[in-house]
């Protein structure tokens, strides 16, 4: 079994892995990190999003062996105290319901908001469409988005 | 006509035919003495002393309030506490939320249906929180040596009246819990409170935004294992061999032996493959060879349920006192209408972990029915209920599929056969071929008015599989003949029974191997989409306004009220003629809503949804952003119903596997949204589930009044229609 180090949310790991394995499974059931969720599988919902080097990608379709040494940013990442202002943005809005996808809705926001800090709704649209709720928060997510926007300028 | 099993109705059926199941709630008055210590969880709840069933303070005055039902998204985590914290007078951003384990005889029962917890729970709760407020008060007057009456609770302290003396819970509680629950207690007037009513902020949000909300998959035993299982596609096919050799040779593989899950004593099939790891379990059960013996029963596909929905339709007896007046009506109309089979399709897939010892078991997962699933697995298992116990984590959606006790008690089977802790994850596809699904339900309609437009003559037909009895390889029961004027149909406004001279209803049960149950606001999801889209044909056929129409058949002034609001939201008589404006109203679980929506055509020629305005009659309620923030989901979850996805069948298998030929709506197809609520003075009504049932056919009204087309299937493409 191949041996592969990581750096997830700064810290290091070494785990012993099957190539193959999705880089999800290795954070949640190796590394013990359980806030990056499992939904489809297939990169068809977005509950398991987590940054690669600070840009998005579906962890349950992304091999293991595939990280090298780019640094994995995950939900715990961010800050646990909730003082991120996407997490504020989030609270502030009541998003959640159930609250499944929305690690994953959040790393998603924050990957957008990098990229641009006054996203239009056209922009929320492209960057958030890959990112499930059957709860149904949408409009609270463009919403909160928005109020994230605010926050950090 | 009969009515599809409700999910109440099928549980006490349950308990009737064998499992003891505890329907009686806990009476607070009638409350036990204090027990120190409880459910771990929280400082209070641990060293604290429980001074009621739901209520733990410790010394230092830190309160825990106890959860009894499950938090699947609809904020019961926030109503319920929210209800006792009013009248326990303390501030619910001080007190700690705990979930407590299935327990009937201390919480009462506590399956999660019928959008239940605050309409259900209220008096309870307040009579609970009132209760051990007016202990912690005879406590300190008892200290101080004054009469009760002198002294009054704020904030988590009691206060003497005439010397300004406080004392605060935490030095009160063990006085306080000797004591005896008044007999009586004063509740609060709605007009005094001051966190029911209130918008408060969900204390479970914080917890879901930094990765720290612990659901079933997330939860991890010391020692657990991890299982995936091969399940006969066919539903209630068999295993005839498997082959496990290459499986075995995929690292951290353990386990592989034949399981069983049991959906309304429907016994399935399927290979369980057990590992150290989920991902090395999921690639084992890759390389597993299943020969499965499908033998006895049909292999429907979709096309054959349809027609055979369809066939039946036809057979219900006409009652001939309804025919003779539908044949007296002035203008008559008939219609079908068609609603799928639908998947739940949580965002979390069904899973759970048990952990099976020699003389107990021990459950934890994402479970709408913690009671059952103790009764169900204490019987099936055959080991005493008190020695069956079943935690609740957070559930990642439920809808009403976490409501069966199949996939823990399957759990149960496997930990009990490896002799170790289990966590039995089904993966995306599993959780969406397997069901049971949300039948699928026709309607053959017909209706006549009297000379002056009125509704003379109402009729529905349906014909679906009832939940709980459709699900064999048995002959179909015989068709239920139509009654007069008697009967109901779930999701219709019921006063308009009262404003219709004469009415019918009968119903068609029809039996296939495809497992069947409910699913968010159940019945009213798919009668809902019958009823109001055929009281629109018949507006349109008296020439009415559709608003208008409703409500002349509605003598109740509730609703008559509801539909003012309605007109008054939506500038109703000022909006045009044919621009693409379209209303429902429907009923369920108490709850009644009413939506209002707004298409238009734009410049590429397709149909797009500009505005939903909402309107929900919940009574009394506790927290309006939650009720808001229900609606809006209801709604995203009616557009998918109605426009993106169904569940097909072919060859007795479920055909879409995962989301990307099961297409859920996503950000960009959400409109903008609007959700209203009544104010009166109503008893409670439920929440999670009324909001769904009036989107489609107010879509497809809002459609008609736009395109003159009329349509009467579901789903259909937005996109399609000319």
């Amino acid at each position: 079994m191949p041996s592969y180090q990581l750096s997830v949310n700064g810290k290091q790991y070494t785990v012993e892995a099957d190539a193959q394995m999705p880089l999800l499974w290795v954070i949640r059931d190796l590394i013990g990190l359980t806030g990056t969720k499992y939904g489809c599988g297939i990169a068809q919902c977005g509950a398991c999003t987590v940054h690669l080097s600070g840009a998005p990608v579906r962890s349950c379709s992304f091999p293991v062996s595939a990280v090298a040494d780019q640094p994995v940013t995950t939900i715990e990442g961010i800050s646990n105290d909730n003082s991120h202002p996407v997490q504020r943005a989030w609270i502030a809005e009541q998003v959640p319901q159930c609250g499944y996808c929305q690690s994953g809705q959040i790393m998603s926001a924050i990957a957008l908001l990098k990229d641009k800090p006054k996203p239009t709704d056209e922009d929320i649209n492209a960057a958030m469409n890959g990112n499930i709720c059957r709860c149904g928060t949408y409009t609270r997510i463009r919403k909160a988005i928005k109020t994230a926007a605010n926050y950090t300028n | 006509m009969r009515k599809p099993i409700s999910r109440r109705d099928f549980i006490q059926k349950t308990a009737a035919s064998g499992i003891a199941l505890t329907l009686a709630a806990y009476m607070p008055s009638q409350g036990a003495r204090a027990v120190i210590a409880m459910q771990p969880g929280t400082a209070a709840a641990e060293n604290g002393t429980e001074l009621m069933s739901w209520i733990s303070i410790d010394q230092s005055g830190k309160v825990t309030l106890m959860c009894n039902r499950s938090e699947m998204g609809q904020g019961t985590f926030q109503a319920l506490p929210q209800m006792l914290a009013e009248e326990l007078e303390v501030k619910l951003e001080d007190v700690d939320i705990v979930f407590a384990p299935a327990n009937p005889k201390k919480y009462g029962a506590q399956p999660q249906e019928g959008s239940f917890s605050v309409r259900g729970w209220a008096p309870t709760l307040l009579r609970t929180g009132a209760s051990a407020r007016e202990m912690l008060i005879q406590a300190a007057a008892q200290q101080w040596k004054v009469p009760s009456s002198d002294c009054y609770a704020l904030n988590g302290e009691v206060i003497n009246r005439t010397s300004g003396n406080k004392l605060g819970y935490g030095v009160l509680v063990e006085k306080a819990a000797g004591l005896t629950p008044p007999a009586q207690v004063a509740l609060k007037k709605r007009i005094d409170y001051k966190i029911i009513g209130k918008s408060l902020p969900r204390q479970d949000i914080p917890l879901k935004t930094n990765g720290t909300a612990i659901f079933g998959l997330d939860k991890k035993i010391p020692g657990m294992q991890y299982a995936v299982v091969e399940r006969n596609p066919r539903f209630i096919g068999k295993v005839k061999s498997f082959d496990d050799s290459e499986t075995r040779k995929v690292s951290g593989i353990t386990h592989v032996f034949k399981v069983q899950r049991i959906v309304f004593n429907q016994v399935c099939e399927g290979v369980a493959v057990v590992a150290n790891s989920t991902w090395a379990a999921m690639q084992g059960r890759k390389v597993l060879k299943v020969e499965w013996d499908d033998s006895g029963f049909d292999h429907p596909g979709t096309v054959e349920l349809d027609a055979q929905m369809h066939e039946n339709l036809k057979k219900p007896a006409q009652n001939p006192q309804f025919e003779t007046a539908f044949n007296q009506s002035s203008k008559k109309l008939e219609a079908f209408y068609e609603t799928p089979y639908q998947s739940h399709s949580c965002m979390e897939p069904l899973n759970c972990i048990a952990d099976v010892r020699s003389d107990s078991i021990e459950i934890w997962g994402p479970v709408q029915e913690a009671n059952w699933i103790q009764a169900d697995i204490s019987q099936k298992m055959n080991v005493p209920i008190e020695r069956v116990t079943v935690n609740m984590t957070f559930l990642g959606g439920g809808f009403g599929r976490k409501g069966f006790p199949d996939y823990p008690h399957e759990a149960a089977l496997i930990s009990k056969e490896i002799g170790a802790p289990v966590q039995v994850v089904w993966t995306r596809e599993d959780d969406m071929t397997a069901g049971p699904f949300r039948p699928g339900a026709f309607f053959a309609c017909k209706g006549g008015l009297t000379p002056g437009g009125g509704i003379h003559t109402f009729q529905t037909i349906t014909a679906t599989q009832w939940i709980g009895q459709g699900w064999t390889a048995a002959p179909s029961p015989p068709p239920e003949p139509a009654t007069y004027n008697a009967g109901n149909s779930e999701g219709l406004l019921p006063p308009y029974l009262s404003g219709i001279k004469h009415y019918s209803f009968a119903g068609v049960g029809t039996r296939s191997p495809v497992p069947v149950m409910w699913w968010r606001s159940v019945s009213a999801s798919t009668n809902g989409f019958a009823c109001e889209s055929f009281l629109d044909e018949l507006a349109h056929l008296a020439g009415k306004d559709p608003l208008d129409f409703r409500r002349d058949h509605l003598p109740d002034l509730r609703y008559k009220a509801l539909f003012n609001r309605l007109e008054e939201l939506t500038n109703w008589k000022s909006r045009g003629q044919n621009q693409g404006w379209g209303i429902a109203a429907t009923e369920c679980f108490t709850g009644i809503c009413a939506h209002a929506v707004k298409v238009s055509r734009k410049t590429d020629g397709k149909i797009r949804i500009d505005k939903v305005i909402a309107l929900m009659d919940c009574g009394w309620y506790v927290n309006p952003d939650i009720i808001r923030a229900q609606v809006e989901g209801s709604i995203v979850m009616g557009l998918g119903a109605a426009t993106s996805h169904a569940t097909i069948f072919e060859d007795g298998k479920a055909v879409h596997r995962n989301f990307d030929t099961y297409p859920m709506p996503r950000i960009a197809d959400i409109p903008e949204i609007e959700v209203h609520i009544m104010e009166n003075e109503e008893k409670p009504g439920g929440v999670g589930e009324p909001g769904l049932p009036p989107f489609a056919p107010a879509l497809t009204n809002a459609i008609f009044d736009l395109t003159g087309k009329r349509i009467r299937k579901l789903p259909f493409k937005l996109d399609e229609i000319s």
